[in-house]
């Protein structure tokens, strides 16, 4: 059983819901990175998602744009991602998911991606541009079911192709709150619940919610309907406002704590 | 395998194309191309078409014996087919009057674009007039300091210019921006690509839409030389005036067929836009082909004196027309292009955009070493008015 599937069914007994947090990799360099993760695993964190920085991120909207730039400039790259994993898995044994674009990847090589990033203690991967018309490619060259692939279903994925999608996904399924980018304003969340229903209906895997998300009153609504929320571009702006901040840990710790407090049905 | 039969229906062209997109983008992608599929089979929207041809763009083109040129070189017989007179300057009003057209077909009343040199921005924001739609234009901060009169024009036909400063501002950035406004606004809104880029059907769209350009040169230099042309020459930025004047003569062998990208300052520099010639296979903007990256998979900024070469990625078809050694892609550098819009413009008459003027430079080296009887047909994109201040800065820099 893979590590995700053991965490939801973990919380699930405990009748609570994920706190999943995103936070770009090296951002604002690696040591630091390292450090807000430790924070935000401190806070309580059920699942990090660490984003791969990529030079051309379309799906993001401008605050984890920054922070992919800051993450690059630092000299941020994928070998140094996955030694970061190394280093957070040494203090956690929360499931650990890559999030990023396919090219950076590709450059990598797929085989050698999906040997070094085991290795280094990560669970899954999300792959923001690689749809499962085109995801083969990639998927075919890893041995074995270890390795889980997260999949995104938008508000206008229907549902067929909800079906589709949720056939070739693991771990769990990413549902996009509201159509735009990530950091964009204006979560519904009886919206949020009329596309879960027919995504509930084709797919067992848990169901996580982002885009949108950043206070605990946020949490608490799409918890209620959801199996996890997935917060990221909040983070990446406590990080933004506070980048020479020497109290920077305990607001990212006490913050997680908030959006976990939440999550506690 | 038969590069005549591609893309297939998930739109490879071999190893190329595809459909690399996030979920979010998956519906509108999907939708466009089933409007698509059957806006080809429709007689109706191809009888519109044409008609918009004729009647708005001004096709045909002519297809221009340069006779001044030619007897400078002292070589092969060099033609330019005139997209530069087609309606607003540059052949990207082809693409946008069908993509706009197709886009009213579909109910949408909004489109966006991207642009760089700003010619796809001023042709998208034109179709929109006519379409009564509304329009915006993505551009990046550095082109619209560099394109100032297009912007203009754009404002003029009624489009809102957005500046884009992420990135590096230019046109690889405004494409960023503008798929992310698309994610947000997929109901009413149609995404005008302009180059043979993008995810598909895009790459294919463009390349029909522009196919006129070489069904028309076919033709014409029928007529004139009563034989098929020797080499076609086209510049090669994303690739749409090259693939349009390519396409239609993919199986006529005997044709050789050369893109010529933009060296920049020196392949060796770093400092180019020469994604075919110098860039590795990988993944930008929804499909895969050759792009400009670091050892590490990022993209890396081009660089041209051609606002609308300079662009880190090219189409897909391109990408199989080089693997299987159908087409070849040559370079220029910025030097070279600016002493070939001089050339032109002093021996015919002609002022040719910066993007032609590097097709213009490769063809006059190459015509010099040719035979008087050999034929190089050169597809003259778009006309240079725009890049004046371009023209006269370097002027003043050296001193002329």
């Amino acid at each position: 059983m893979s590590c995700i599937k053991n965490s939801f069914e973990a919380l699930k007994a405990k009748n609570e819901k994920a706190l999943v947090g995103f936070v770009t990799a090296g951002d604002p360099d690696f040591d630091k990175s390292v450090e807000i993760v430790k924070a935000m695993c401190e806070g309580g964190m059920d699942v990090l998602e660490l984003g791969i920085p990529f030079s051309d991120p379309t799906a993001d909207g401008p605050v984890i744009q920054r922070s992919s730039q800051r993450a690059l400039s630092s000299g941020m790259s994928l070998p140094k991602v996955l030694e970061m994993v190394k280093i957070v898995r040494g203090f956690t044994k929360i499931p650990i998911v890559l999030f990023g674009y396919y090219n950076p990847i590709f450059s990598y090589g797929g085989k050698r991606f999906y040997e070094d990033a085991l290795a280094a203690g990560a669970d899954g991967v999300l792959i923001v541009d690689l749809p499962p018309e085109e995801s083969a490619e990639l998927t075919s060259l890893w041995e074995g079911d270890d390795f889980d692939f997260i999949r995104l279903v938008a508000p206008t994925t229907g549902q067929d192709r909800m079906k589709q999608i949720a056939d070739e996904a693991s771990g769990f399924i990413y549902l996009v709150s509201m159509t735009g980018v990530t950091g964009s304003q204006g979560l519904d969340s009886s919206k949020v619940a009329d596309v879960i229903a027919p995504l509930k209906a084709v797919t067992d895997l848990p169901v996580c919610v982002g885009f949108g998300i950043s206070t605990p009153e946020h949490v608490k609504a799409v918890a209620a309907v959801s199996d996890g929320v997935v917060v990221g571009s909040a983070f990446e702006r406590l990080i933004e406002e506070n980048l020479e901040n020497r109290g920077l840990h305990t607001m990212v710790q006490e913050y997680t704590e908030s959006l976990k407090a939440a999550t506690r049905g | 395998m038969n590069i005549l039969n591609t893309p297939d229906e998930r739109g490879h062209f071999g190893a190329f194309g595809g459909r690399y997109i996030a979920e979010t983008l998956m519906p509108a992608i999907l939708e466009l191309t089933e409007a698509y599929a059957k806006a080809q089979q429709n007689q109706e929207f191809q009888d519109d078409l044409q008609a918009l041809f004729t009647n708005y763009v001004g096709r045909p083109t002519p297809l221009f014996f340069a006779r001044g040129l030619t007897e400078k070189m002292g070589g092969a017989k060099i033609y330019l087919k005139r997209e530069d007179l087609a309606h607003t300057g540059a052949h990207k009003i082809n693409n946008t009057m069908g993509q706009a057209l197709l886009a009213h077909h579909m109910g949408k009343t909004k489109v966006i674009a991207e642009t760089g040199a700003g010619q796809h921005g001023v042709a998208t924001a034109t179709a929109a007039a006519y379409f009564g739609m509304e329009c915006k234009v993505f551009m990046g901060v550095e082109d619209i300091s560099r394109q100032a009169p297009n912007v203009k024009r754009m404002e003029l036909l009624g489009a809102e210019v957005v500046p884009v400063s992420s990135g590096t501002g230019t046109l690889k950035d405004a494409m960023n921006e503008a798929m992310r406004y698309w994610v947000g606004a997929v109901e009413d809104t149609f995404y005008v690509i302009g180059s043979v880029a993008g995810p598909h059907p895009y790459p294919a769209m463009v390349r029909d839409f522009q196919r006129v350009i070489g069904d028309e040169a076919k033709r014409q230099i029928m007529e004139a030389e009563g034989r098929l042309p020797d080499t076609l020459v086209a510049c090669v930025g994303g690739g749409s005036n090259a693939m349009g004047l390519f396409y239609p003569f993919v199986g006529d062998k005997d044709v050789e067929m050369v893109g010529v990208e933009a060296a920049g300052i020196g392949i060796e520099s770093g400092k180019h836009s020469a994604s075919l010639g110098a860039g590795e296979i990988g993944v930008l903007h929804g499909s895969k082909s050759y792009v400009l990256q670091t050892q590490d998979g990022q993209i890396q900024e081009a660089h041209s004196v051609s606002a609308g070469l300079d662009y880190p990625g090219v189409g897909p078809e391109h990408a199989l027309l080089k693997e299987e050694g159908r087409a070849r892609y040559v370079s220029i550098k910025d030097d070279e292009a600016l002493n070939a819009f001089h050339t032109l413009s002093r021996a015919e008459g002609i002022l040719p955009a910066l993007e032609s003027s590097h097709a213009m430079a490769w063809a006059m080296k190459e015509a010099a070493r040719r035979s008087k009887d050999d034929v190089i047909l050169v597809n003259l994109s778009g006309r240079g008015d725009k890049d004046l201040e371009t023209v006269l800065k370097h002027m003043e820099r050296k001193g002329a």
